[in-house]
């Protein structure tokens, strides 16, 4: 007796993102399949990778992190090229020095850093402001209007701030990240009211504010698969690429930041931490993840070669 | 909640003037305004007062305005065959039959038209003795309907099961019946067929019309139907099926959920 094979049959796909200009282009998203289902529909674009690029020196990254990018920490040019070195499809500038507690830095001289990056290295940027809301708006206006034209991604645009960066990003000609708090809910009405300003909904990424391994990854995870079944259900404004800000989270950890003598039991600390980016990416790929943004260039060659395999087709 | 618009009847005296003299307007305006409320597909009907013989002319004639109007699949209304082929016949996509019951001479001419023209069909739980009154004995009839559909390769969700509901005013012990066999419907094959309802039937000659149907659409919901012959003039109605997608885990919530159920 012949067996039926049940496959599903979805009626919607997630909407693709191309950021970047040509000749340098990095679609993400358009994804018609549950992840790595290749056998039940098509992924178009591989989960892109992004390392992260500080516009001044950071002060306390463990120094397994650091040495990777020795000489160049004090260079955000320089660093980003590095990132491109080793093998990032993207370079996620965060604008760091922006922070009242840091240097205060204006929108003007944000925006002129950003340029010399992107104007630096040959692939598109993530720019990130540095997490105030009302200063974010104001960076990010500026950058968007210096980098005119360049189909970068901007973030991360909340419900206090999206009316200016999406402003911005319809007259300049960029992408947004809309970024809620681990919370479908409200992730689902940002999109509608960003979409309500008439920004195109195929230049919008959800950042749902991923937590690190063993710190809340379950609870972006069943969002990421909520999110991911809504948008192959036909759900228009849950289908939009995932964009998964690990390195941040995780290079927080103990479990990263712990040196092996402090914490014996565990291992060797670069191993280790190494191991907790990558785990948290893997997860995440398997959530739905489209953009990540991770630190560690190991972490990064691991994950990659982890989603060549993934990218296999298991259609039959 | 597949919603199927009612309003394109030759039963209403404005289709049926517009039938008469040839008049495609008001056949574009209620596509329209179908359209505009979230119908999914359009159900088509000539009406009782046109002739037999004139029935599949006047078929393809709705169809085809219909089409020309708006983006949407046709539910080709009839119990005419010669009528239903001819809608079929220019219908662009999926359309959908209604109907067949589960008597076998009609299942014979209607699961082959299906399958010839990939269309939907819609199967009511009756047959020539009429419709029975125990959720049971509706099964029993859709169960009928199921397996011969199944061998004429019709696949189970391109088959809406309607157990037919009669007014509330004068048939008032059919609501529940109703409603368990939506539920049963659900187990009678892997995967399972779908349903349907012509929902207006359940408030023929009631007061309050709008209120009994908009009721007993949520009660069917939440039995589990799949989808309504409805009228979709009343926005509570859209509403109420808005709220209910979100009660029913079928939706995700979010503030706007009335406006994003009313996007296309």
């Amino acid at each position: 007796m012949a067996v039926t094979i049940v496959k599903e049959r979805w009626t919607n796909k997630v909407g693709e993102v191309i950021l970047g200009t040509e000749p340098n282009v990095v679609k993400i998203g358009g994804e018609s399949t549950l992840p790595f289902l290749h056998f039940e529909g098509e992924m178009p674009n591989r989960p892109a990778i992004a390392l992260e690029v500080w516009d001044m020196e950071p002060t306390n990254w463990p120094e397994i992190l650091t040495s990777a990018y020795a000489g160049v920490l004090n260079d955000p040019v320089a660093w980003a090229k590095k990132c491109v070195e080793y093998g990032a499809d993207l370079v996620c500038l965060s604008l760091v020095s922006a922070h009242p507690d840091n240097k205060n830095s204006t929108p003007e001289e944000c925006a002129q850093l950003a340029k010399a990056v992107a104007d630096a290295v040959n692939v598109p940027l993530i720019i990130l402001g540095c997490g105030v809301e009302e200063k974010d708006a104001q960076v990010l206006e500026k950058v968007a209007e210096v980098l005119a034209g360049r189909n970068f991604l901007l973030g991360c645009a909340t419900q206090e701030n999206y009316k200016t960066i999406t402003a911005a990003c319809i007259v300049h000609g960029h992408n947004i990240i809309a970024s809620t708090p681990l919370d479908i809910n409200l992730e689902k009405q940002l999109n509608i009211l960003i979409t309500e300003m008439n920004l195109p909904a195929n230049r919008i990424v959800i950042d749902p504010s991923v937590g690190a391994l063993g710190y809340g990854i379950e609870y972006a995870y069943s969002i990421m698969e909520r999110t991911r079944i809504g948008a192959l259900t036909g759900d228009k404004m849950m289908a939009m690429p995932v964009i998964c800000l690990l390195g941040q989270e995780v290079w927080k950890t103990k479990e990263a930041k712990s040196a092996t003598e402090e914490a014996p039991e565990w291992g060797e600390q670069e191993r280790r931490a190494i191991l907790w980016e990558l785990i948290t990416a893997v997860a995440f790929a398997q959530a739905g993840g489209s953009l990540f943004v991770m630190r560690h260039p190991e972490s990064l060659k691991q994950f990659r070669a982890h989603i060549d395999k993934l990218m296999q087709s298991n259609a039959y | 909640m597949i919603l199927i618009g009612e309003r394109i009847n030759g039963m209403f005296k404005d289709i049926r003037e517009a039938i008469l003299n040839k008049d495609p307007e008001p056949i574009r305006y209620w596509a329209r305004r179908q359209y505009e409320n979230c119908a999914a597909y359009l159900d088509i009907n000539t009406g009782p007062t046109v002739d037999p013989k004139d029935q599949p002319a006047v078929m393809e004639w709705l169809v085809k305005i219909a089409q020309e109007t708006v983006p949407l699949p046709c539910c080709i209304d009839s119990t005419n065959p010669e009528a239903i082929e001819a809608g079929l016949a220019v219908h662009k996509g999926k359309a959908m039959i209604n109907s067949t019951t589960a008597d076998q001479w009609k299942m014979d001419i209607y699961f082959p038209m299906a399958k010839k023209y990939n269309a939907a069909i819609i199967g009511l739980a009756m047959n020539e003795k009429g419709v029975p009154k125990s959720a049971a004995d509706r099964v029993a009839l859709a169960m009928e309907i199921v397996v011969n559909a199944d061998a004429h390769g019709i696949p189970m969700e391109d088959l809406y099961i309607d157990p037919l509901m009669l007014p509330c005013n004068v048939a008032q012990d059919h609501g529940p019946e109703v409603l368990e066999a939506i539920r049963q419907v659900k187990t009678l094959a892997d995967p399972p067929p779908r349903t349907t309802l012509g929902l207006s039937n359940a408030s023929q000659r009631c007061t309050n019309r709008h209120l009994i149907n908009r009721t007993f659409l949520i009660m069917c919901m939440a039995a589990g139907l799949d989808s309504a012959i409805a009228d979709l003039e009343d926005q509570e109605l859209l509403d109420a099926v808005a709220a209910a997608n979100i009660l029913l885990n079928k939706d995700i919530y979010c503030d706007s959920f009335l406006k994003t159920f009313r996007q296309r």
